[in-house]
């Protein structure tokens, strides 16, 4: 191939193929992720107040433990859904609907937890529980920490 | 200088081996594809009875092997060589069904063009006079290609529409010197790596394209044929977007495939109603596909000659996240039909 005999002809070659599979590369349809997402996502959460208000109301729960009860039910049902496997369909369908609320992040432990069961319980799903969620505790936990000590020194 | 060899790439086969018979046996989404009638066993779930999909590929990869043996009518002992392999890490599906069948094995890895690299080399030993009756066979599983490649199973994400279904299944072919054959093998491409730069595992029809076109390039100036000399030429698992991109990189080439003169596997074995994306892909795809609908229209007529070729896209989740480019290869092989 002559046209990729010099440093700049392999540029070209590279460039132009890379232009030839954006071409031919459907894209994703952004419209419809979002408004999928946007309902599902919506919905969501209007359950998790549901949940809270209820906690609220019928089991007397201060506000700060009616959202964390509402936290440990959406986890609870999205565990459960993840364990018979449907889940993931709903994923599917919601994308960034179910992986931002808390739904994603029970989902994305659940599932290595099965997946890797098979390997056993320690070298299994104790080292690979957190292949998913485990860059999102790590970096969300450091942030955390990062914003903590600021706020100390500046309380605005 | 070797002397089955012409231009810069391809054997010939003067003996010309014989397929003896073929099988192919699939998972469930398979099954319910347009070729479900000719595959020899459809499973009715993923796991098939085993402790886990791995153990499970390794099952189907073994069962291929063996109705392959059946339907040819020779006894698993008399088999000189096994040349197969999968996508599991360690090539560990064929390694263990290796063990269960206690033939002389070559493992191989050629990502989803390992069907056509055990095809070329098991013509090799036939021709060669080292080796008859020789058994060669891929197989792959969604589940576990899933879990090695990308996510666990359950866990919720969208695909892009580049994506591609790794195939449930495996395929087996039995070589041989002598016999009436369903087809036979009478000269191979062998394809060389290309890399045009894809990074994109979710791609991975672009990232083999250029591969693919390179192989046939090479096949078509070193033979003097054309796409015309055969009733298809047939790739792998390229899927829609690398066909797509094939198409256009022959055509730059001169060699413009004629319409109806082509098919790529990934696009043949599932109903386009299920949530495949751009295609099958695995190398069962091109595995299956081939026993299940290549060698009957050889065997029957209705084709006297075609180039198959499976194309691999050589990635490992290692190397992608490190932000190496996406190689590929592509082999070719040239079957006749056997009367």
């Amino acid at each position: 191939m002559t046209e990729n005999s010099s440093p700049s002809g392999i540029k070209t070659a590279l460039e132009r193929y890379a232009a030839l599979v954006q071409r031919f590369t459907p894209k994703s349809k952004l419209g419809q992720g979002c408004l999928r997402a946007f309902w599902v996502g919506g919905s969501i959460c209007l359950l998790g107040q549901c949940i809270a208000d209820a906690g609220s109301a019928w089991l007397g729960l201060p506000s700060a433990a009616a959202s964390t009860f509402a936290s440990i039910v959406l986890v609870f049902f999205t565990a459960l859904l993840t364990g018979v496997g449907v889940f993931d369909r709903l994923a599917r369908y919601a994308g960034a609907g179910t992986v931002v609320p808390i739904t994603g992040f029970a989902n994305a432990v659940v599932s290595p937890a099965m997946e890797f069961k098979a390997e056993g319980w320690v070298l299994g799903t104790g080292a690979r529980l957190f292949t998913i969620a485990g860059p999102v505790l790590v970096y969300g936990i450091s942030a955390s920490v990062a914003v903590g000590i600021l706020y100390y020194f500046i309380r605005w | 200088m070797p002397q089955h060899r012409i231009g810069s790439h391809t054997l010939i086969f003067p003996t010309r081996p014989r397929i003896l018979s073929g099988a192919a046996v699939v998972g469930p989404k398979e099954g319910r594809g347009p070729l479900s009638q000719a595959f020899d066993l459809i499973l009715e779930d993923a796991l098939w009875g085993q402790k886990s999909y791995e153990q499970a590929e390794r099952a189907i990869f073994q069962e291929a092997c063996q109705r392959c043996l059946k339907k040819a009518g020779v006894a698993t002992e008399r088999v000189q060589a096994l040349l197969g392999g999968d996508l599991l890490n360690q090539i560990m599906a064929a390694s263990l069904a290796a063990r269960e069948l206690s033939i002389p094995f070559f493992g191989l890895y050629g990502a989803c063009s390992t069907m056509a690299e055990s095809l070329i080399l098991g013509s090799i030993l036939v021709d060669g006079g080292y080796a008859a009756p020789v058994l060669c066979a891929a197989g792959s599983h969604y589940c576990t290609a899933e879990r090695q490649y990308r996510f666990p199973l359950e866990y919720g994400n969208q695909r892009t529409p580049a994506a591609q279904w790794t195939v449930t299944g495996a395929g087996a072919c039995l070589l041989s010197g002598e016999g009436k054959g369903l087809a036979c093998a009478a000269m191979a491409t062998v394809g060389q790596v290309v890399d045009m730069g894809v990074r994109d595992a979710n791609n991975m029809g672009a990232a083999m394209a250029p591969a693919a076109a390179d192989t046939l390039a090479h096949h078509f100036l070193d033979t003097g044929r054309t796409p015309q000399d055969y009733d298809r030429v047939i790739t792998g698992d390229l899927g829609r977007v690398g066909s797509d991109i094939l198409h256009e990189l022959l055509e730059e080439k001169g060699f413009a495939l004629p319409e109806g003169g082509y098919m790529d596997c990934g696009l043949s074995i599932f109903d386009a109603q299920e949530d495949i994306h751009a295609g099958g892909s695995g190398c069962g795809c091109s595995a299956t596909v081939l026993n299940a609908m290549i060698l009957p229209r050889l065997h029957s007529g209705e084709w006297k000659r075609v180039l198959f070729m499976a194309t691999g896209a050589l990635l490992s989740p290692t190397t992608s996240q490190q932000g190496e480019t996406i190689p590929g290869v592509a082999h070719a092989i040239v079957l006749e039909g056997g009367k």
